[in-house]
């Protein structure tokens, strides 16, 4: 895949990230003005500082003048952009560039989204039907797609695969307990979560991401500059962002149970961090857990674990908090919420937490034995037909 | 001479057994069952399922006309014929009219097709609506059916052919309903069968005069119309031969209304032997009599069901769940944004996809694609497709899901990932199906559906169904 990448060109010097869920007395201009400020106070700096922003949200704006109307910014350059769910790592992606570019010196990415004010069910409508053809399938319908064919292809028989699923759901709600800003801050038992009433497919309720509010922003800076702010900024290794050509429900070869443009992003973001084996050097990784099924077909496309095997992996462990590696150690979409646009941000900022170990009771140990990176990966659309972002952040420059 | 030369009858997969009405409502409603069109069906795409049955039989037969009849049309002011035209994928240059309103446009339609002076499609269908718990609700149906007509010739033989007509056409007040209405209003049944009979007995003179035969040389009866009484009495005193009054199907799918003599017709013409003679009186605001001969290549274009088929068929709807179909009992919907109706350009350009299920096929590689696509998903090959029409391929089912929060008149929505037979994968909704029982490796077939009504805008489209 032809990207160069900008391995430690930029880094992370300040976040901030406001607690997710039903935000009833907060509105969208509020949950800006809250994510902003911690990042600039965690960044030791003011908004007239900041020479350019980048907005991700999805339904809860449209131009820059979202995040520039609530922060009264003074004739600056703000662009809104929307990448499905990977919008907030698409804020994050740009914002790098644009600093890397030597464009500017100072910039912000932040997401945001307002998911509980339409009073639906999941996701708000996408609008316009166009010709009525397209089947009006919801979100948890397209991915438990996932779950009839990796039963059918590895012989994973449906009792054995709900375990799995299920085994996904309560480990990200038992480290989203020890997550005070999570949505779902309780441990679920597994009996709970297997019983819970149907969505789609085999899916329950407790196999779906939380609908919330949220946002998250992260300050970027050239890495020569970054510990004029910070003694431990996070340096940028990877940025792979990629859209597939949706070929998925038109082509009989896609077989659902892979996201190939997961594939393809992971691949290229470990040429450009140079990790070799993903499983062994990563200190945690937050992955796009929207749903269970998702959680584990990613274990496979990210390399974490191999062809057919994710399932077993899973039931025996190697993801938990204090497993092999680290999947989703805030809670992940599933407890800690899913606000679109905020999300990408907001695995960026476990990342920040971990590596420069401040995550409290569920600092990962291995962190402390030497691990210092941190993958963040989000993916928007359906399986078959998705986009995907996979970032890769460290704690110290490469040697 | 002109005749039948194929046709195809269409019967929904659905049976409300008249004792769930009884138990739901607490009074006696009969016995045996009606056939009940499924939530995403109407007239419209009843008519489609026939026609593609008959038209199907004779591929070699393009209609060049289309007449289509139906007491229960889905639009007014707008052509609902047009619809089953696309979805058909006649030629632009072959008309398609309404003949829409009343019981009685069924056997007017057929007689246009007679009587046209090209190969003429007559198209019928009904769904029969009652308020809970009246005679209509328990002794109506649904169904559709299909007469390719055309002129005999040696390449396209007719499998029958009328040899007698007879009509009686009066104006009396014996039932109606006012446009938007629920349901029909009846006069007192006594009054109708005081009107209905004299009326047909003098079409059925008329049409045995002119046919140069007696009742008892009439191979079979079919006396059709919604009066159900009056058909009995003008059956019993036709001095038919015993035996040769054909079954009318009240107790397994009730009355179809505008479909309901064609329905029959097409029940005997699917085992009736050369020069069988097959009488078909139809009252309806007056009596319709065709006397029909079936020919030496009556066996030549069967449709691939016939209605025996269909009548063994059927999956069990509950009377609630059927209220709920027909409108008659609001449901709580999901918490989810309304359906967005269907926009007019769009759909427009569509046509061909969205009315006639036509892909393209990459001329490069061969990959199908579903919808038609400028570039090859495959070989990325740019503007080299030929559409490709795969309504009737069969498919597979890969995989599947039931959605449980997806908006739908009756949820759950369940939906599948199918590969046609010789390439193309299609994401849709199924349809007439056990959400229970849907397995990858099912084979499914399309079917063309109204997958909802939103902003007073119908939204057809086609769904994927069990074959069965």
């Amino acid at each position: 895949m032809a990207s160069n990448g900008i391995r430690d060109r930029v880094a992370i010097v300040g976040m901030g990230c406001t607690p997710f869920g039903e935000h009833w007395e907060r509105g969208v201009n509020d949950l800006l003005v809250d994510a902003t400020k911690e990042a600039l106070t965690s960044a030791g700096i003011e908004l007239s500082h900041v020479d350019a922003f980048w907005l991700g949200t999805l339904f809860s704006g449209q131009s820059g003048l979202t995040l520039s109307r609530p922060l009264k910014i003074d004739y600056k350059p703000v662009s809104r952009l929307e990448n499905y769910c990977a919008t907030g790592s698409e804020a994050f992606r740009n914002a790098c560039y644009a600093v890397a570019s030597g464009a500017y010196d100072v910039a912000m990415a932040i997401g945001v989204e307002k998911l509980k004010d339409s009073g639906f069910s999941g996701l708000p409508g996408s609008g316009s039907v166009g010709d009525g053809t397209r089947a009006p399938l919801t979100a948890p319908a397209t991915f438990s797609l996932l779950a009839p064919a990796y039963g059918k292809k590895y012989g994973v028989d449906d009792a054995t695969l709900k375990d799995a699923m299920t085994r996904i759901a309560w480990k990200n709600h038992k480290n989203g307990a020890l997550n005070p800003r999570a949505q779902f801050r309780k441990e679920v038992p597994k009996e709970t979560i297997a019983c819970s009433p149907l969505v789609a497919g085999p899916l329950g309720i407790f196999d779906c991401s939380g609908v919330s509010d949220g946002s998250a922003a992260a300050i970027i800076v050239r890495a020569e500059d970054a510990r004029r702010y910070t003694d431990k900024p996070l340096y940028v290794k990877a940025l792979s962002f990629v859209a597939g050509p949706a070929a998925g429900p038109m082509d009989p070869d896609y077989d659902y149970t892979t996201f190939p443009e997961v594939v393809a992003s992971a691949v290229d973001a470990y040429a450009q961090a140079g990790v070799k084996d993903a499983r062994a050097e990563l200190a945690m990784a937050e992955v796009h857990d929207c749903f269970t099924p998702t959680e584990l077909v990613l274990m496979e496309d990210l390399g974490f674990a191999a062809r057919g095997t994710a399932w077993k992996e899973v039931l025996a462990g190697t993801f938990d908090l204090d497993g092999e590696l680290a999947v989703n150690p805030d809670g992940g979409l599933k407890s800690f919420g899913h606000p679109i646009g905020a999300s990408g941000l907001r695995m960026l900022f476990e990342a920040w937490l971990q590596l420069r170990g401040e995550a409290g009771k569920r600092q990962i140990a291995s962190v402390a034995r030497g691990r210092k990176l941190a993958l963040t990966h989000n993916l928007g659309g359906a399986p078959g037909e998705c986009v995907s972002f996979v970032g890769i952040v460290g704690s110290e420059p490469s040697a | 001479m002109r005749g039948i030369a194929a046709y195809g009858a269409y019967v929904p997969y659905w049976r409300l057994d008249r004792k769930a009405i009884a138990t739901a409502l607490g009074a006696p409603s009969g016995s045996g069952t009606r056939s009940v069109a499924s939530y995403d069906e109407d007239t419209t795409s009843l008519g489609v399922e026939a026609a593609r049955a008959a038209v199907r039989a004779a591929p070699h037969l393009s209609p060049e006309v289309l007449y289509f009849a139906t007491a229960q049309p889905a639009y007014l002011d707008k052509t609902n014929a047009t619809a089953i035209h696309a979805a058909l994928d006649l030629a632009p240059s072959s008309p398609a009219y309404d003949m829409a309103g009343a019981v009685r446009s069924g056997a007017g339609a057929l007689g246009a097709a007679l009587d046209a002076r090209r190969p003429a499609l007559a198209v019928l269908s009904d769904i029969r609506t009652g308020l809970p718990g009246g005679a209509d609700e328990r002794e109506g149906g649904d169904g559709g059916v299909a007469f390719l007509c055309c002129e005999d010739t040696r390449d396209a033989r007719v499998l029958a052919e009328p040899v007698a007509f007879g009509s009686a056409t009066a104006e009396f007040l014996e039932r109606w309903r006012l446009p938007g209405e629920p349901a029909s209003r009846q006069w007192e049944e006594r009054f109708g069968e005081h009107v209905y009979v004299p009326l047909g007995e003098s079409a059925v003179t008329e049409a045995l005069k002119q046919a140069g035969v007696t009742a008892p040389s009439v191979t079979q009866w079919v006396i059709a119309g919604p009066h159900a009484r009056a058909a009995k009495r003008l059956a019993a005193s036709l001095g038919a031969t015993k035996g040769s009054i054909v079954d009318d199907l009240a107790t397994v799918i009730g009355n179809t209304g505008t479909a309901h003599a064609g329905l029959l017709l097409a029940h005997v013409l699917d085992t009736a032997t050369p020069d069988a003679l097959i009488a078909v009186v139809s009252l309806a605001d007056g009596c319709d009599v065709t006397v029909w001969r079936a020919t030496s290549a009556i066996a030549a274009r069967r449709p691939a069901t016939t209605v025996a088929t269909q009548l063994r068929g059927g999956g069990a709807v509950g009377h609630a769940t059927f209220l709920t179909w027909r409108g008659f009992l609001k449901r709580e919907p999901p918490r989810r944004p309304d359906p967005q109706p269907p926009e007019a350009p769009p759909a427009a350009r569509a046509e061909a996809w969205k009315f006639a299920f036509t892909g393209s096929r990459c001329q490069a590689c061969g990959a199908r694609h579903l919808p038609p696509q400028r570039v090859c998903v495959k070989c990325h090959a740019v503007d080299r497709m030929a559409p490709e029409r795969l309504a009737d391929v069969p498919a597979t089912i890969a995989t599947f899901t039931v959605d449980r929060l997806a908006y739908s008149l009756s949820p759950p929505v369940v939906a599948a990932v199918i590969d046609f037979e010789g390439g193309g994968r299609f994401q849709c909704e199924l349809t007439d199906v056990d959400p229970a029982a849907v397995r990858i490796g099912d084979r499914v077939e399309m079917t063309f559906r109204r997958l909802f009504t939103a902003g007073s805008v119908h939204n057809y489209f086609w769904k994927a169904r069990p074959i069965r």
